[in-house]
């Protein structure tokens, strides 16, 4: 930049490098709660590859033999509604959850969250607080400023492997990855999935951290269109916190004359250093914020020192800010009927999900007629047509089915009317079927075949098919 | 080759994909930093784009990470690189000379690689050994389900015109090697109009009843005594005196109840009118002697192995 008096040009930068924000550690009631959600987060994502269910892992989605394992469910290719309807029933929890509390997904259960305050904490571990950070990285390159920087790298890299590990851990059985890891017998597509996986962990949990929130995530583009005035969001309270100033200095300077002009912001900038993506929530609500809470902690810590109330910056609605609404207020407005419309849509997905996953018969069949052969003349003038039933056994145990047809007179099985499958087996059963003559008309005959298992009532199908008499 | 008369729609393709790419990259370069002239006097201020709109409409800086301009460069390399190495400029094939019908080849290859050895395996062994083997006759099924039922069904019992394979009756033998045989080199069925032969309509009907009574079926048997010289001096030939059939030639035992095309008096009057051409395609060529070898064994193990046919 340049003086004032000549004509000058100046060059703007449409692009901006990216400024390293150093955190200071947060604690509080909300920091706790972050915490909790790590553990809980991370407990089940590491522990549950390794549960065994009925001999097998009990969560395990096997891409290649296109079944999903879910304790006691499996799902097969035909199932994907189900998938189709959990990410559904995600998304409504997800809308719900930021119509009526904003961010707060991203602030305490994001995996980009949970893992930045993983490394966050490796990373205060080893090179110290917020202001031992910057003064290592102002340091000019020694000995120890190495050793720390290597240091947080290798143990980054450590949980970014374990977690890139895990991951495959769901598609490949964890105790055979495992055993190929330790012998490196890996296979090149699990090399790579760890690789990438523990790399995108690394570099989004490392190096990206607020840039994923403010400029790779989706979710945060869109979900400003389920915000409202009534939406809990993080404020400032402006009424009370202006004007700001430093307290004991200006008490000092005109015996607290401008001590009681001020507002109850000390203006020790805590809360901007806390902040994850480096915001001055002072300034009002902006998109930046993913609603951590970690400035409400670190001023509630202040105003305790001062001896002010805690939550001159607190969860609160735009409409309460406005127009100084009480708690109860904020609570009552809360179902409103934008909320409720999210919550009836949700029930309804749920129940519906719920429903059809307990009556879903694990046993599916596919009649496919015989196309060439359409229907034969046999001995004594029968007419017989063959079919191909493709069957799938989609429970884990063996079963034995009847097959059952109807639909014409004299309509009957020719050679065995029992098959029996392995569980999660798939199988295709050609079938004669044989009516006498002159008992159906000429062409096409409308008939069901179905299937009926011996060992549980309950469990059958029944499919639509077409009886040929040929003319 | 070209797909083109003239080479206009190439060049128009390739131009206008590179035009597309470069005019990218040079607005992207053009447009990541933006010079502002201030007027003498006045604060820098680099809060602002410099754009400005009536008069004093202006645009606040609020810039995209360094980063995301630097993917957006890398893409841009990346698919100059890409179209250099495969087919997307025209009709430029690319460096690696990739093309679909390339890549199903390389499938076919890997799929020979793979499977190949277990179909040598087989076709080392004799036929009836490999008809013994389950796991031969699970993949011979599979062979048989794609390539066979459509004429013979799925259950390998044939339809009109379409032998039954699950019987043990067999137009040209049914020992292993010539099951093999039929189906590497395919057979062709011929059962020449012997109307004309045989003599009046009334004589191919008393032949007809003759043929029905060969098996044992209901017929007139004034009609067939009529009938019984006409065979002798028309028929016996190829399906011998008694009707029993010569697997040599192909031609059918008249004196069991299997019938290739129907056992009624009217559908054997049709066949001695008309004669009946068949045709069963060969398939060395086109599945090799190595999967032959294994359905073979599978279609004789239908008839002759416990358990083999469809249920
Ligand atoms: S402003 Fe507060 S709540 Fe928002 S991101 Fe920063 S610290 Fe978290
Ligand atoms: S932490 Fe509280 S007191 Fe300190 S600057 Fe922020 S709002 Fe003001």
């Amino acid at each position: 930049m340049s003086s004032n008096t000549t004509p000058e040009v100046a060059v703007v930068k449409m692009y901006a490098a990216r400024e390293e924000i150093y955190a200071r550690e947060v604690q509080g009631r909300y920091a706790s709660l972050r915490w909790i959600c790590v553990w809980l987060t991370q407990i089940l994502f590491y522990g549950l590859p390794w549960i065994n269910w009925n001999g097998r892992q009990a969560v395990l989605f096997d891409l290649l033999a296109r079944k999903f394992y879910i304790f006691g469910i499996v799902l097969w290719p035909q199932d994907f509604i189900y998938l189709a309807a959990l990410l559904i029933i995600s998304a409504y929890l997800l809308f719900l959850a930021t119509a009526i509390a904003g961010r707060v997904w991203c602030g305490f259960a994001c995996p980009q969250t949970v893992y930045t305050e993983i490394f966050m904490w490796i990373e205060r571990k080893i090179e110290g607080s917020r202001s031992a950070r910057m003064r290592l990285d102002r340091q000019p390159a020694s000995l120890e400023k190495f050793a720390r920087k290597f240091g947080k790298h290798a143990a980054w890299g450590a949980v970014a492997l374990w977690t890139g590990f895990t991951f495959v851990g769901y598609f490949t059985p964890i105790h055979t990855l495992a055993r190929e890891v330790v012998t490196l017998g890996l296979g090149p597509w699990e090399w790579f999935w760890v690789l990438f996986y523990s790399f995108a962990t690394y570099g989004n949990a490392g190096w990206m951290r607020e840039q994923v929130c403010k400029y790779m995530c989706p979710y945060a583009r869109f979900q400003s269109s389920m915000f409202d005035k009534d939406t809990l969001i993080i404020t400032y309270d402006e009424k009370r916190g202006e004007p700001r100033g430093a307290r004991a200095k200006s008490a000092r300077a005109d015996g607290g004359a401008l001590k009681a002009k001020l507002g109850d912001c000390i203006d020790c900038s805590m809360c901007v250093q806390v902040c994850p993506t480096g915001i001055d929530i002072r300034q009002g609500l902006q998109y930046e914020c993913i609603g951590c809470a970690a400035c409400v902690d670190a001023c509630n810590g202040v105003m305790d020192k001062v001896g002010s109330p805690r939550g001159l910056i607190r969860y609160s609605t735009d409409h309460a800010m406005k127009q100084g609404l009480s708690g109860a207020d904020i609570r009552r407005r809360a179902l409103r009927p934008r909320v409720l419309i999210y919550l009836a849509i949700l029930l309804a997905i749920v129940v519906a999900f719920g429903l059809s996953l307990a009556m879903r018969t694990p046993l599916k069949m596919d009649v496919l007629r015989d196309r060439g052969a359409m229907g034969r003349e046999i001995e004594d003038g029968m007419i017989e047509n063959v079919y191909r039933l493709q069957i799938m056994n989609t429970s884990e145990s063996p079963h034995r089915y009847r097959i059952v047809v109807d639909g014409l007179p004299s309509l009957r099985l020719a050679g065995a009317d029992e098959v029996t499958l392995n569980g999660t087996e798939t199988r295709s059963v050609p079938v004669r079927l044989r009516i006498d003559g002159g008992q159906a008309g000429k062409g096409s005959n409308k008939i069901h075949i179905g299937l009926q298992a011996l060992d549980e009532s309950g469990l059958q199908v029944r499919e639509e098919a077409v009886f040929y008499v040929p003319r | 080759m070209s797909d083109f008369t003239s080479g206009f729609w190439n060049i128009y393709i390739v131009v206008l994909t590179l035009i597309g790419i470069l005019g990218c990259g040079l607005l992207l370069w053009s447009q990541s930093k933006h010079k502002i002239t201030l007027p003498p006097g006045s604060r820098v201020q680099t809060q602002t784009t410099g754009h400005m709109w009536d008069e004093d409409l202006t645009e606040l800086n609020t810039p995209m990470p360094r980063w995301w301009m630097w993917l957006f460069y890398i893409t841009i390399v990346f698919s100059l690189a890409y179209l250099v190495l495969y087919p997307g400029l025209g009709e430029y094939a690319g460096k690696l000379g990739w093309k679909s019908a390339g890549a199903y080849q390389q499938e076919l290859k890997q799929a020979e690689a793979d499977y190949g050895p277990l179909f040598a395996k087989y076709q080392q062994q004799d036929l009836k050994a490999v008809a013994a083997d389950p796991q031969a006759r699970a993949i011979g099924e599979r062979l048989f389900l794609t390539y066979c039922a459509q004429c013979h069904g799925s259950d390998a019992r044939g339809s009109k015109g379409f032998p039954n394979l699950a019987d043990n009756d067999w137009l040209h033998g049914g020992e292993p090697d010539v099951v093999k045989t039929t189906i590497m080199n395919g057979r062709n069925g011929m059962m020449p109009p012997m109307a004309a032969a045989v003599g009046s309509e009334k004589d191919v009907e008393n032949v007809a009843h003759y043929v029905l009574s060969l098996s044992g079926s209901t017929s007139d048997p004034i009609k067939s005594v009529l009938g019984k010289p006409k065979f002798s001096a028309a028929c016996a030939a190829c399906h011998g005196a008694d009707g029993h059939g010569n697997q040599m030639l192909g031609a059918p035992n008249l004196s069991d109840k299997t019938w290739l095309y129907g056992g009624s008096a009217d559908t054997i009057m049709e066949t001695i009118r008309k004669g009946r051409t068949n045709t069963m395609p060969a398939f060395k060529d086109f599945l090799g002697e190595a999967k032959v070898h294994v359905l073979a064994a599978y279609v004789w193990g239908l008839s002759n192995v416990k358990g083999a046919a469809p249920q």
